[in-house]
C-alpha cells in the first residue's frame, strides 16, 4: 500500500474505488450534503427534473438560510421558503433559519456534523472552511449536487496535496487571516490549482480552531480543490466538545508525495492587508496607513467567530468609533451571538456605534446589511474584494483581521492595532 | 447528441484573467433564478457592451483562471443566457469548469488559442477534434475525456443523471466509475 496524503486517506475511506492516488478520478459518496438560499432553489429545479424517486440520503442533507436571510426581499423570502418545502417533501430534517442558524459553514461544525475524516459536499465555494477539523469541504455547484441528492455520490478529481508547514509562534496581532493571506500573496491566486492544501508542522499546535477555520475558508482564494489541517491534540479536544470524540485524527503517512512544500514561519508574519481588487495583494498593514475607509465590517464564515469578536471587544473598549465611518459586527451563528452577549462584547460593540447583524452572509458577497455606494471605501474580515464585491463597482473592498478593522474603525483609516494597544507580551 | 456533434461557431469575445464569478453575475442578483434576467446583468460592470453585443452560438474567450471565486452557477446560466455556447480559456477555475460542463456548455483548455483567438471574428470550437479554428488558424485544447465527455455527449448533467438512474443501480455505479 503506498504513502498516502491526508486528502488520499480520507477520500479512499469514502470512494467507490478505494484508494485513488491523486489525478485520478474517484466517485465519492460524502457524509454531508449542505445547500443554501441561493444554490439550493436552483439544485431543487434541477433535483425535479431529473426525475429520481426520492433523495438518496436525506439525514446527510443540510440547507442553511444564510445569503439573504433574514430574508431582504420578496425574491429572496421566496428562495429562502423553497428551502423549507424541499425539507418537508423530501424528509429532510436538517433545516436552519434565522435564530436558530448562522452562517452554514461556522454553522456546521456547531451542529457536531464534522468530525476527523468528514467529507462535506457544499454548493459553496468556502466549503473548504471544514478542512480545520481534519475534515476535507469541497464546494460544488447546483447541479453536481442535484445529481448527489439523487445518486448519493459524484465523480471527483483525487487533488495532489501541497504541504504547508508551519514553524514558530504567530506575534501579537497576527491571527489566522494573517497567516492565510500571507500564504495566498506567496502562491497566487490560482498556485493551489487542482490542489489541496494540507496544514501542519510544529506551530500548528499554536494554533486555536477559530484560525484554522480562518486560514481554512480562504483556501480556494488560492485556487484550491480542497484543504484540510493534520489532526491533534487540539483537534480532538474539540471534537470531543462537538460530540465527535469517535473520529481518529487522520496524518499523511511518511513519504507521501506532495506537489511542493511550504514553510510558513508564523513568528515572522505581521497583520496583513489585501488591497481590491485581489486576495492575493496582502501587504503589511502599514502600507495602507491612512487610507480612509467608510464602512468596517466584521464577521463572515471567515473571521465571525467568537476570537474574532473577542479582538473587535478588545480594541473598541472605551473608544468610539470615528464620526464618518459605519462598523456592522455580523457574529457567525446564534450560538456565538448569545455568546458574545453573555461576555458584553455586544455591549461594547453598541457603545462604541457599531451595529450589531444578525448571523447572514449579507453585505460579504454584497446581499444586504451593509452594502456600499459609489466612491466608498471599506475594509473587512471577509474573503474577498473584488470589484463590486460589497456593492457599487466604484466601491473598493480590503481585506483584513478583526483587530485592524477594530483600529481602523476608530480612527477612519487603516490603522495597524499597535496604535490603539501597544504591545505588550505575548498574544491574547 | 454526440460529442463529434458538438461544434459551436459563433464571434469571439474576449476577457482577460482571474474574471471572477462577482464580474460575470454580481451577488446582489443571486436570488434571482430567471435566466434571461440573469443574462441582463452578465458581466454589466467589467463589459457594459457585452449583453448588446452577444449573439446566440458566440464563443467567450479569457486568460487564466476564469471563473475564480463562487460556486454560483448563475454566473454560467447568465452567460449561456446571454448566447454564448462555449468557453476557451488558458485556464478556469475548478468550480466554474464543472458548473460549465454541467450545463452542456464545453470549456476548451489551451494557451495559444486564450492568446490568439480576435475578438469580433468568427471561431468554431470542435469538442470531439479538441481544436478551435479562426480563418487559417487551427489551435489544440486538451481534449475532454471521461466523465466531463459523457456529460457534454448527453447535453448535461441532469441529462446524463437520467440516463444512468434509467440504466438501474448496478449501471449507475459500473458507468460512473468507468466515466
Amino acid at each position: 500500500m503506498s504513502a498516502q496524503t491526508i486528502t488520499e486517506k480520507i477520500l479512499a475511506a469514502h470512494a467507490q474505488e478505494g484508494f485513488v492516488p491523486a489525478g485520478n478520478i474517484a466517485t465519492v459518496t460524502p457524509d454531508v450534503l449542505m445547500l443554501n438560499d441561493v444554490s439550493g432553489p436552483i439544485a431543487f429545479e434541477q433535483f425535479e427534473s431529473i426525475g429520481a424517486a426520492r433523495v438518496a440520503a436525506a439525514d446527510r442533507v443540510v440547507l442553511v438560510a444564510d445569503h439573504f436571510a433574514p430574508a431582504s426581499d420578496i425574491v429572496s423570502a421566496t428562495a429562502i421558503k423553497s428551502l423549507r418545502d424541499f425539507a418537508s417533501r423530501h424528509g429532510v430534517r436538517h433545516v436552519y433559519e434565522p435564530g436558530r442558524g448562522g452562517i452554514e459553514h461556522a454553522l456546521l461544525d456547531e451542529l457536531g456534523m464534522i468530525g476527523h475524516g468528514t467529507v462535506v459536499f457544499g454548493a459553496d465555494s468556502h466549503t473548504c472552511t471544514a478542512g480545520a477539523f481534519n475534515a476535507l469541504g469541497m464546494g460544488y455547484g447546483s447541479s453536481d449536487l442535484a445529481a448527489t441528492l439523487a445518486i448519493g455520490r459524484l465523480w471527483m478529481l483525487v487533488p495532489e496535496s501541497i504541504r504547508v508547514e508551519f514553524i514558530g509562534a504567530p506575534r501579537r496581532f497576527v491571527s489566522g487571516k494573517d497567516i492565510v493571506l500571507a500564504l495566498i500573496r506567496t502562491i497566487g491566486v490560482d498556485g493551489a490549482a487542482s490542489a489541496s492544501l494540507e496544514f501542519g508542522g510544529p506551530g500548528l499546535s499554536t494554533l486555536g480552531m477559530d484560525e484554522r477555520m480562518a486560514i481554512a475558508n480562504m483556501a480556494v482564494e488560492g485556487g484550491a480543490d480542497t484543504c484540510v489541517f493534520e489532526g491533534d491534540a487540539r483537534s480532538l479536544a474539540h471534537a470531543k466538545a462537538r460530540g465527535r470524540g469517535d473520529s481518529i485524527p487522520i496524518l499523511a503517512d511518511a513519504g507521501a508525495k506532495y506537489r511542493d512544500r511550504i514553510v510558513i514561519d508564523l513568528s515572522a508574519l505581521s497583520p496583513m492587508v489585501a488591497a481590491p481588487p485581489s486576495p492575493g495583494s496582502g501587504a503589511p498593514v502599514e502600507s495602507f496607513a491612512g487610507q480612509k475607509v467608510d464602512q468596517v465590517y466584521v464577521g463572515n464564515c471567515s473571521n465571525g467567530t467568537l476570537t474574532d469578536l473577542r479582538q473587535v471587544a478588545e480594541i473598541l473598549r472605551g473608544h468610539t468609533i470615528a464620526p464618518h465611518v459605519r462598523m456592522v459586527v455580523v457574529p457567525a451563528t446564534q450560538a456565538i451571538w448569545r455568546a458574545a452577549l453573555a461576555e458584553g462584547l455586544l455591549d461594547i460593540f453598541t457603545a462604541a456605534g457599531a451595529v450589531v447583524s444578525p448571523p447572514t452572509c449579507g453585505a460579504c458577497f454584497g446581499g444586504h446589511m451593509g452594502i456600499l455606494a459609489a466612491g466608498e471605501t471599506a475594509i473587512a474580515t471577509t474573503n474577498r474584494n473584488f470589484r463590486g464585491r460589497m456593492g457599487h463597482p466604484e466601491s473598493r473592498v480590503y481585506l483584513a483581521n478583526a483587530w485592524v478593522a477594530a483600529a481602523s474603525a476608530v480612527r477612519g483609516e487603516i490603522t495597524p492595532p499597535q496604535a490603539l494597544l501597544p504591545t505588550a507580551g505575548g498574544r491574547s | 447528441m454526440t460529442l463529434a456533434s458538438l461544434e459551436i461557431s459563433g464571434y469571439v469575445h474576449r476577457l482577460g484573467d482571474h474574471v471572477d464569478t462577482d464580474a460575470i453575475l454580481p451577488g446582489r442578483y443571486l436570488a434571482i433564478r430567471d435566466p434571461a434576467q440573469l443574462a441582463s446583468h452578465c458581466l454589466e460592470s467589467l463589459d457594459p457592451e457585452f449583453r448588446s453585443r452577444v449573439r446566440p452560438g458566440d464563443i467567450m474567450v479569457a486568460g487564466r483562471n476564469f471563473g475564480t471565486g463562487s460556486s454560483r452557477e448563475h454566473a454560467v446560466i447568465a452567460l449561456k443566457a446571454a448566447g454564448i455556447r462555449a468557453i476557451v480559456v488558458e485556464s478556469a477555475a475548478r468550480i466554474f469548469f464543472r458548473n460549465a460542463i454541467n450545463l452542456g456548455m464545453p470549456v476548451m483548455i489551451s494557451a495559444a488559442a486564450s492568446r490568439g483567438l480576435e475578438a469580433g471574428q468568427l471561431a468554431t470550437v470542435s469538442v470531439a477534434r479538441h481544436a478551435i479554428e479562426q480563418g487559417r488558424q487551427i489551435y489544440a485544447a486538451q481534449p475532454l475525456g471521461g466523465e466531463v465527455a459523457a456529460i457534454l455527449a448527453s447535453g448535461g448533467l441532469m441529462q446524463r443523471t437520467r440516463q444512468l438512474l434509467a440504466a438501474g443501480p448496478m449501471h449507475t455505479s459500473e458507468a460512473l466509475s468507468n466515466g
